[in-house]
């Protein structure tokens, strides 16, 4: 059974087991471990960078190919949800709907982009997707008639997921099961599937050229296997699941906008949760995307804190700026790239691979 | 550096040499294609000048990555750094040198400017020279690496500059004889976009002549082409290498301080905004070739500023449109240079 | 007997994770021509490689003139003397004859009598000597491959199957302009080509599976038809 989900891919390290158990409980009872608005939105948060790291690790750790376009499609399911339910009001329906247009769009643009750039030099790849990523951002910011430009749109959801909706008359373990808990459920439950399939897909035979083509693709293609077509098609199944995570995260949020979905700050955290939990290891999308989150809102505070305790050292006191947040997360990134390529995944399990 | 003399060739079955000047009346038509859309020729004269002054800004900035990419297969998303600290150099030379700067004397001005280009130059240089040694260095080789530890080494940088700097915008004030624009019948064309133009032409005839006229020229084309054989042929292309990303490099500090002088404002962004552009210029002439980069990066200025005034919603997009076509025409870019 | 001019003693070379050369051993008199034979795959032009630098060997030594070149950087091989012609030419074809002769010298001018001879040797040269490499027929390439190695005097010259997809007319003007060079320098040529091999070659190694399997003076093999027929077997037959 266990086999059976987890498709023979074990966590293979003591440690990492007991971490991920903790974090998959920790997700699974959240609305009751951790009251609180606050705490159930960085919960639904962490679930949705899950889907989205994960997915974007089957493009840089299973595939081997830099994508910078991975929040345009992110941003596709969040305008496709967000759009449809602004413009014909909330219903199952159009949330359908609109993941279907989605799913399309954003499958569509992954192929066309992919044989574009992957035929010719899969080095293309990484600045062909920073350029179409920066006109999708202008574009949706520009046609603000349609997608409510740098603000965004909010919008409802569907009756039952509103924080009015009550499921039972009375608490269950003195938490009232609203509309806000079911929609975290809805996202939870789709976080796990879809984690699942994707671990399936990446110990398919199917990953397994993947990682070949990795390690050596011109290996890969003497042994008959078409790397162009490999590449892309992994391309569009990322593009797919970032378009899921993206309309998780525009039917929690109630909102869809540049700054939450498109902008290029993502684009980094996905890259920082991907390297420090460890890429090629689906396992490392999970441990990244929590650690990095639950680091964020807790460091950001922090630096405030040293930042102003260091009032007298004007240079040290810049450097502990709250804004500088950034600063701190890109010398990490390099550091890791350096000297942790295998991320926290990959020294817990302990040989690299 | 002549070898002997040419040896009387005989005419008969010589094969012909192909020159490949298609690539080169792409401009020439796109300009002519626009001037209907336009209509207003003086509209478009101006449109067209200012294209000429932007796709110089971002020749000399581009040249560099695509050599540094043709030699060692280093694709440098840092790039953009560079650009943006030398703006902030100049700024900090002009601010020093207000005096020069505000005085209406061409004299005084370009020597202001002159002052602070070369600091700026000096400055990214030196620059690239350190980024090749930390950053690029242990990544040689290895693609994946290379794109991730470069966006890091650039947001590093860029975090720097705000740190330096401050975060908030800042005006990049032209220098007083700069400012305006001469009239040349009913046709205004802004000073300094001539001066961009010209400092563009300048740079690219200065690569040309090093690249064709140089034994370093000659191995950094080589090079380009098969850096394995020229080691074989006893030269260090790694000593090579960094002379030319440091080149790179500095060229980029250039483009930066015209690009500011350009749009007259700076913050630490400046370089991601225009590496866009960068990237599809040097995807769009064939990495490695820098006719192609020349080529490529007037067609992405003309592009850009003819779109940015008949459909500005969609000016980054139709150069993504023109990538994609070109793509389409030849896939490794306009002029797609021999490799091994 | 003199000290050979170059020696393998045991090398290993790995490609990645293969591990393509498995002990090679192999002293290189000094003067005229060893002739390196061996099937496709056997490893010729990764011992070529090797020697030059471009793979690092992973075990054992190479000895160069007296000196330790093993893993030493491929430009400080070549400033020792060696030359090497690769099995893909490598011409910079952007680049014309002349400029490649002009980066093939690298102490300055090749000198007009030097010039002479490798027009002498090689007349098409002469002929395009200012047009771009890239316009040049494979035999012409090949031409240019060899006299970029011998622009200047070298001490060793490596060559990799230079008769590969060349015409036999072309063949024939080779094995003239060879027989010219050993007199100066000292050749290790890789060939696939028994006839012309055995036209040139003073010496002979055979190769197979990363190791050498025979050594000896290339008269003797030419003479013995039934070691050629153990040694080379079939690969010969398909190639002649
Ligand atoms: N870059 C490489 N990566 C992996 N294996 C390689 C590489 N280059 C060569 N090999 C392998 O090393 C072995 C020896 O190759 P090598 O080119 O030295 O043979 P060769 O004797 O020169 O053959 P040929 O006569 O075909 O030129 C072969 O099995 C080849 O597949
Ligand atoms: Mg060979």
């Amino acid at each position: 059974m266990l086999n059976t989900l987890l498709s023979g891919d074990y966590p293979r390290s003591r440690v990492l087991t007991g971490l991920l158990v903790a974090i998959v409980v920790g997700l699974a009872f959240a609305p009751f471990l951790f009251p609180g608005a606050a705490a159930i939105n960085t919960a639904a948060k962490v679930c949705i960078f899950i889907v989205l790291v994960a997915s974007y690790d089957l493009l840089l750790g299973y595939t081997g190919i830099v994508s910078f376009a991975h929040t345009m499609f992110f941003g596709i399911g969040g305008y496709g949800v967000g759009l449809g339910l602004y413009a014909f009001g909330a219903s199952w329906g159009v949330i359908a709907l609109g993941i279907l247009l989605a799913l399309l769009v954003g499958v569509v643009l992954a192929f066309l982009i992919g044989l574009l750039s992957l035929r010719v030099r899969a080095i293309f790849y990484a600045m062909i997707t920073l350029a179409v990523a920066s006109a999708f951002l202008i574009l949706a910011t520009q046609f603000s008639e349609y997608t409510g430009g740098e603000d965004g749109r909010s919008f409802s959801v569907p009756p039952s997921l509103r924080p009015g909706f009550r499921l039972f008359e009375t608490p269950v373990f003195g938490t009232v099961i609203n509309g806000r808990i079911l929609a975290y459920y809805l996202v939870f439950a789709a976080a796990v599937t879809l984690f699942l399939l994707a671990l399936r897909v990446v110990n398919s035979p199917f990953g397994r050229v993947l990682q070949a083509i990795r390690e050596n693709d011109v290996r890969a293609e003497a042994l008959g296997y078409r790397v162009v077509y490999y590449r892309i098609v992994a391309n569009c199944l990322a593009a797919a699941m970032a378009v899921l995570a993206g309309a998780m995260s525009a039917i929690w949020l109630r909102y869809t906008g540049p700054d939450t979905t498109l902008s290029f700050a993502i684009m980094l955290d996905i890259l920082l949760m991907v390297v420090i939990g460890g890429m090629g290891t689906l396992y490392g999308a999970v441990v990244g995307a929590t650690l990095f989150i639950v680091a964020q809102n807790y460091l950001q505070k922090l630096m405030g804190t040293a930042s102003a305790a260091t009032e007298g050292l004007p240079l040290l006191s810049k450097l502990l700026h709250p804004d500088r947040w950034l600063l701190l997360l890109g010398i990490l990134f390099v550091l890791s790239v350096y000297f942790f390529p295998t991320g926290i995944v990959g020294r817990l399990r302990g040989k690299p691979r | 550096m002549t070898v002997a003399p040419a040896p009387a060739t005989t005419p008969e079955a010589l094969p012909a040499i192909k020159h490949d000047y298609l690539p080169i009346l792409l401009p020439v038509a796109l300009s002519a294609l626009a001037l209907p859309f336009v209509g207003n020729p003086t509209t478009w004269v101006t449109l067209t000048v200012a294209a000429l002054a932007m796709g110089m800004m971002i020749f000399v900035i581009a040249s560099g990555l695509t050599l540094v990419f043709g030699l060692m297969d280093v694709l440098n998303f840092g790039h953009g750094a560079f650009i943006a600290v030398g703006a902030y150099l100049a700024l900090s030379v002009l601010g020093l040198l207000s005096g020069w700067v505000q005085v209406d004397s061409l004299g005084w001005n370009l020597m202001a400017l002159g002052l602070a280009v070369t600091v700026a130059m000096i400055g990214t240089g030196l620059l690239g020279w350190a980024f090749e040694r930390v950053i690029v260095r242990p990544v040689y080789g290895q693609h994946l690496k290379q794109i991730l530890i470069t966006m890091g080494g650039l947001i590093v940088a860029e975090q720097l500059i705000h740190v330096i700097w401050g975060g908030d915008q800042k005006a990049m004030a032209l220098p007083t004889a700069l400012r305006g624009a001469v009239v040349i019948g009913d046709v205004a064309i802004e000073k300094f976009r001539i001066l961009a133009v010209v400092v563009g032409l300048v740079v690219f005839a200065a690569m040309l002549v090093v690249l064709n006229r140089t034994r370093i020229g000659l191995l950094i084309r080589a090079g380009v082409e098969n850096a394995e054989m020229v080691e074989a042929l006893g030269y260090r292309i790694r000593r090579l290498f960094v002379g030319v990303f440091a080149v790179g490099s500095a060229l980029a500090g250039l483009g930066g301080v015209m690009w500011a002088l350009y749009r007259e404002t700076l913050t630490a962004a400046i370089g991601g905004d225009i590496m866009v552009l960068v990237f599809i210029v040097i995807i769009i002439g064939g990495l490695g070739s820098v006719g192609g980069c020349f080529i490529g990066a007037i067609l992405v200025a003309m592009m850009a500023n003819y779109t940015a005034f008949l459909l500005p919603k969609v000016a980054l997009a139709s150069n993504i449109l023109l990538m994609v076509a070109i793509l389409m025409w030849r896939p490794q870019g306009l002029y797609p240079v021999a490799k091994r | 007997m003199a000290e050979p001019l170059l020696t393998l003693a045991g090398v290993h070379t790995h490609i990645g994770q293969y591990h393509i050369l498995q002990g090679v051993d192999l002293a290189l008199p000094r003067g005229g021509m060893t002739v390196l034979l061996g099937r496709n795959g056997a490893g010729k032009t990764t011992t070529l490689r090797t020697i030059m630098g471009l793979w690092k060997p992973s075990r054992g030594t190479v000895t160069f003139d007296g000196r330790s070149i093993g893993g030493v950087p491929t430009p400080d091989i070549a400033q020792a003397g060696i030359a090497y012609v690769p099995e893909t030419m490598a011409v910079f074809a952007d680049l014309t004859v002349a400029e490649n002769m002009i980066l093939a010298a690298r102490s300055g001018p090749i000198d007009t009598a030097r010039l002479d001879w490798i027009f002498g040797l090689f007349p098409a040269l002469k002929k395009f000597w200012q047009f771009p490499a890239g316009v040049l027929s494979g035999g012409q390439k090949q031409m240019l491959a060899i006299a970029r190695a011998i622009a200047e005097p070298r001490t060793l010259l490596l060559i990799d199957e230079p008769t590969k997809g060349i015409a036999p007319a072309i063949i024939e003007a080779m094995i003239s302009a060879f027989a010219e060079l050993k007199r100066e320098t000292t050749i290790l040529l890789v060939e696939q080509n028994f006839r012309f091999a055995a036209s040139l070659g003073d010496h002979v190694a055979v190769m197979d599976d990363g190791r050498i399997v025979h050594r000896g003076a290339m008269a003797d093999l030419a003479r013995d038809e039934a070691l050629q027929q153990r040694l080379l077997g079939l690969s010969l037959d398909a190639h002649q």
